[in-house]
């Protein structure tokens, strides 16, 4: 049981690293510097790009806290069970607006 | 924005070499590895495992992360879930731990980096499609036709395209939580470094927990989606434990 555990180790760390040292041996970095046009229209629509995906989260957001709300004044002692879902909900709404974010980052970082 | 600095990855011998994220993530799972072995000996050693420990032990702590990751797979999978354990709590605990180890200084938290979390959406997808292949057969095929036949043709680009979606979105959600949530620190540790990050960083543990567990609740409505019966059986899918017992 125990030479079992130590092989999957060592298989398990034995292929992180040679995957990585295969990933590190073909990297390359491009850089090149953008017409200072491109980069102001860039900054100008990561800033409303991220501001408008903000309106549409944070109202999502709201309805649905509003209605958790309401429903635990409702019946207080099922609040553990309201409480749940509005978390995991609220979750999956804001990976939306962090779909933007992430475009936001491509842009700014890296174009 | 470039992590600088000294990360504790880079003291271990063998370590440094690597790129920064896979460096991290062998990191943190040593020492989870490490914490799980001396909690396997100590239970072995205590021989009896029906009362718990009095005080706060290791035993105790990793008997609490174990129970609520058995609680939380029951919970959405039924008795179907147990012999998922293995890869559902394996991701509960990796996530976990690394996305908290981005609070800690001197650690490159793995999932900030959209290598990790891809892989981590990849093997879920590719795990759910192997299952769903073996329980079902060929006829696997047929969730992908929709409800009605002559539906097929339209239904299937469209389905496909949706379960095409389901490890980009599991990793650009987790990615861009870990990745936003270390930059608003960074960026507050520039402008009022004394108390102010106290905050954010508070928000960065909610956000951290609250990411592993719809990570893995997602996972685990993908694999029920792609493991379930039309017809309702009392004792369980035993095509299913036949499939994970063999694989």
């Amino acid at each position: 049981m125990l030479k079992k555990l130590w092989l999957m180790v060592g298989v398990f760390f034995g292929t992180i690293f040679s995957f990585a040292m295969v990933a590190m041996a073909a990297e390359e970095g491009a850089a090149a510097t953008l017409p200072p046009q491109v980069k102001m229209w860039i900054a100008i629509a990561a800033g409303f790009g991220m501001a408008i995906a903000t309106v549409g989260g944070a109202i999502s957001q709201g309805r649905g806290i509003a209605s958790a709300l309401e429903g635990i004044a409702r019946n207080p002692s099922a609040s553990g069970q309201m409480v749940t879902p509005m978390i995991i909900g609220l979750a999956l709404i804001e990976s939306l607006v962090i779909y933007t974010l992430v475009i936001e980052l491509l842009l700014v970082f890296k174009l | 924005m470039e992590h600088g600095g000294i990360f504790y990855y880079q003291f271990i011998p063998g370590l440094n070499k690597l790129p920064m994220q896979v460096g991290n993530a062998a990191l943190v799972s040593i020492i989870l590895l490490i914490l799980f072995f001396l909690g396997y000996r100590s239970l072995k050693k205590k021989g009896d495992d029906i009362i718990p420990d009095e005080k706060f032990t290791l035993l105790n702590f990793m008997e609490l992360i174990v129970e609520m990751s058995i609680k939380l797979i029951e919970d959405n999978m039924g008795e179907v879930g147990k012999s998922l354990l293995y890869i559902l709590g394996s991701l509960i605990v990796f996530i976990l731990f690394n996305n908290l180890s981005g609070l800690v200084p001197g650690f490159a938290p793995a999932t900030s980096n959209l290598n990790t979390t891809l892989a981590l959406a990849l093997t879920v997808f590719f795990m759910y499609q192997f299952y769903g292949f073996k329980v079902h057969g060929a006829k696997y095929l047929k969730h992908f036709m929709g409800p009605f036949l002559w539906l097929a043709p339209l239904m299937f680009p469209i389905e496909l395209i949706g379960h095409f979606a389901r490890p980009m979105s599991l990793s650009l959600r987790l990615f861009g939580n870990m990745m936003g949530d270390h930059l608003v620190v960074g960026i507050f540790f520039l402008l009022a470094p004394l108390l102010v990050p106290l905050p954010i960083m508070f928000l960065g543990i909610f956000v951290s927990v609250v990411q592993t567990l719809v990570f893995v609740l997602l996972s685990m409505a993908y694999f029920s989606g792609a493991i379930e019966h039309e017809h309702e059986e009392e004792h369980g899918t035993p095509a299913l434990e036949e499939a994970t017992e063999a694989a």
